[in-house]
């Protein structure tokens, strides 16, 4: 039975599933002209409180909720501060692009609020229920935000794709789950790794494996099961596709984790061949396509494919070292990736999306400050040193040859040294091109946008130097 | 005499091949409405089938739910669309023969492996309901409630999601259309709408001359 100590232990989610409510009905209530700043101001700090209670009565090790469907503990603690901050990120750069879109409407904010929700159930997930049930509360309110321009023929079309395949990758979860239940005769994760070694039908929990296997690919992102990303990255208004590049991937990261490690865990032998042959798929597909790329979000769709392929190396190696390694990529991906797409919302304005990377030939001339954030964030995901990227990188280098597969982990560096390529073109564009005649590039006025996103991009340069804290509050989540 | 345990089974794939002939009809199917008849009948044997594996509540309820009210609204909507049947269907043949050979050849492999005997295997050990002591119905309640109640509440706020999704997508205000007032309707009172001219019942005849009449040819 549910006691109160359970909802003790879940009172971040409680309380941002209140907020939301909250948040929700006052959008109906407000008179039309405040309901768009009020929501915002409100969303931010209750987010900002929302870390608060993650991070306070944060209990010594595991403790789970609900009969084993909640599990709080030191991954999902960090994952869940992370996917906060980006959202508060995500927040503050979508602003002024919404509002010059007459897109600044409560529901932007609202659904938002349910799909970090669903981030959160998922990172916590102690049974294959609820980590359907949380990936279903976070794709749906992404499909429903990446539509949320309707007038956009380009973003139906990526909603309507990312719904279809969404759809089929859920489908094929579910598959897998109910396989792998009808091995083991249990849906809770720790009694499903416990289960697995007496199972009579290994035939069938390897195809339940492989559907779930391809689930999350999905979710991921990894090729071949990256359609969806180019498209809905182009397709949806850049505020949404700053959202879907951040704290999803940390969610997908934590799912794979609470799948892969807690449930399936005895099952390594069987699935670190398959995210390894994922991982050079998605490396060799997201950094050859993202060479002949003109549109910036399209090049950062594919370049977040090869990230995806390197945080399949940290996973690759199945043990704590490999798990901490890939949630510590996760988080610096996320990070680069907001802020990249920070200053695209930050150079864009009413009927100008600064999408293509010609627009940003000649930026250095015009907006010195703006093209250096740009550079960091470049450099950071090439992974150049002294960058948060490339220390994230070297760490999943490293537990690929840790776990033994050397040839993986030398496929990694070459295709980090082809990915630099485009990186450093985009940074070539923007210091020695010469601006196309008859272009205006004028900087997003607000004064919140500038501070938190030159924050944003200057932490990726601190943490590349100072990463050491970071690291070991990762390390110490896997540890036990 | 049949084996209970046979006629169980027998009765199992026959629901289940009704159940995939019908799926397969739902999206090869050239007219629309019957797509969503086939539909239906995908539906109606997969409750059968849950109703051989003693899940009677469930098999009911998406009858009465989903046969009952979601197929029947789906079908008006079918009905109102206009839809270019011809067009719809453009490169479908050029895609059967591959689809289904990688179809089949997954099927084949993936009975081949597992091994149709093994399916007979008694595997998902005995019915919860049965051993507690309970009908299925009651059974079902109280794990929802007790056991399963987290995963129940995340689904109530995903249908919440889909709620505000719908109304976000779909709601416009267009300028210029009349929209019924309700509070306005309500409060409106009599002298709003009816002006009461006050005039004499009869009107003295004034003295004039009378018009003149065209005469006739």
């Amino acid at each position: 039975m549910p006691t109160f100590n359970d909802i003790l232990i879940m009172v971040p989610e409680f309380y941002l599933v209140a907020a939301a409510c909250v948040l929700l009905l006052a959008d109906a209530f407000l008179p039309a002209h405040q309901r768009g700043p009020t929501l915002h101001w409100a969303s931010i700090f209750v987010l900002v409180a929302g870390i608060y209670l993650v991070v306070a009565h944060q209990p010594d090790g595991a403790v789970t909720a609900f009969n084993g469907m909640f599990i709080r503990d030191g991954v999902a603690e960090i994952l869940k501060v992370f996917a906060l901050l980006c959202t508060i990120l995500v927040f503050i750069y979508a602003k002024p692009y919404l509002s010059d879109r007459k897109l600044f409407i409560g529901e932007f904010y609202t659904l938002m609020l349910f799909a970090l929700i669903g981030v959160m159930l998922l990172v916590s997930a102690g049974n294959l229920i609820m980590i359907y049930l949380g990936l279903e509360l976070l794709t749906l309110s992404s499909y429903a935000l990446v539509a949320l321009n309707r007038d956009s023929e380009l973003s139906s079309e990526a909603a309507i794709k990312y719904f279809v395949l969404g759809a089929l990758a859920s489908g094929m979860l579910l598959y897998g789950m109910s396989m792998v239940y009808g091995a083991t005769n249990t849906l809770d994760l720790v009694q499903l790794r416990d289960a697995i070694p007496h199972s009579t039908m290994p035939h069938l929990l390897v195809f339940g494996l492989i559907f779930m296997i391809i689930g999350v690919a999905f979710k991921l992102g990894a090729a071949p099961f990256h359609m969806w990303i180019p498209d809905v990255y182009q397709g949806a208004p850049t505020a949404v596709t700053v959202f879907v590049g951040s704290a999803p991937k940390l969610a997908a990261f934590g799912m794979a984790f609470r799948l892969l490690a807690t449930g399936m865990g005895d099952m390594a032998h069987q699935w670190q061949l398959m995210l390894a042959v994922l991982a050079v798929l998605s490396l060799a597909v997201g950094n050859l396509v993202a060479i002949v790329q003109t549109n910036l979000k399209r090049l950062l769709a594919y370049s977040t494919i090869s990230h995806m392929g390197y945080l399949l190396l940290g996973l690759v190696n199945a043990g704590p070292e490999g798990y901490s390694s890939a949630m510590f990529y996760a988080i610096s991906y996320a990070l680069m990736s907001t802020a990249a797409f920070g200053v695209i919302l930050a150079l864009s304005r009413a009927g100008f999306e600064c999408e293509e990377i010609e627009d940003f030939k000649g930026l250095n001339q015009r907006s010195p400050w703006m093209a250096f954030l740009m550079l960091l964030c470049m450099f950071s995901l090439a992974g150049v040193p002294p960058m948060f990227g490339f220390f994230a990188k070297l760490l999943v280098l490293q537990a690929a040859i840790h776990a033994g597969m050397m040839w993986l982990a030398i496929v990694g560096a070459v295709f980090a040294i082809i990915g630099l390529y485009y990186y450093l073109h985009v940074v070539k564009v923007m210091y020695f091109d010469k601006p196309v005649e008859g272009t205006v590039v004028r900087l997003q006025p607000d004064f919140t946008l500038r501070l938190a996103l030159s924050v944003n991009a200057l932490v990726l340069l601190v943490l590349g130097v100072y990463w050491g804290p970071l690291l070991g509050w990762c390390k110490q989540a896997f540890v036990g | 005499m049949i084996d209970p345990s046979v006629f169980q089974l027998v009765c199992f794939y026959a629901f289940a091949a009704i159940t995939v002939i019908a799926a397969l009809s739902v999206v090869t199917l050239r007219n629309s409405v019957q797509a969503v008849l086939a539909l239906v009948l995908t539906f109606f044997s997969t409750a059968c089938i849950w109703m051989l594996a003693e899940a009677e509540f469930l098999a009911i309820a998406l009858i009465v739910v989903y046969v009952g009210a979601v197929m029947v609204l789906f079908l008006f909507v079918v009905m109102m669309l206009d839809i270019d049947q011809e067009k719809l269907r453009e490169g479908f043949m050029k895609y059967l023969p591959v689809g289904l050979f990688v179809a089949i050849a997954m099927l084949v492999e993936m009975l081949g492996l597992i091994g149709v005997r093994a399916m007979h295997a008694q595997t998902m050990g005995e019915n919860p309901a049965t051993a507690a002591g309970m009908s299925n119905t009651a059974w079902l309640g109280q794990a929802l409630y007790t056991q399963y109640l987290l995963p129940f509440e995340v689904a109530a706020l995903i249908l919440t999601v889909g709620v505000i999704a719908a109304v976000a997508l779909t709601l416009r205000h267009r300028a210029g259309t009349r929209k019924q007032q309700a509070s306005e309707q309500v409060s409106v009172r009599a002298s709003d709408r009816v002006r009461v001219i006050k005039m004499a019942a009869e009107r003295p005849v004034e003295s004039q001359p009378a018009p003149v009449q065209e005469s006739k040819p």
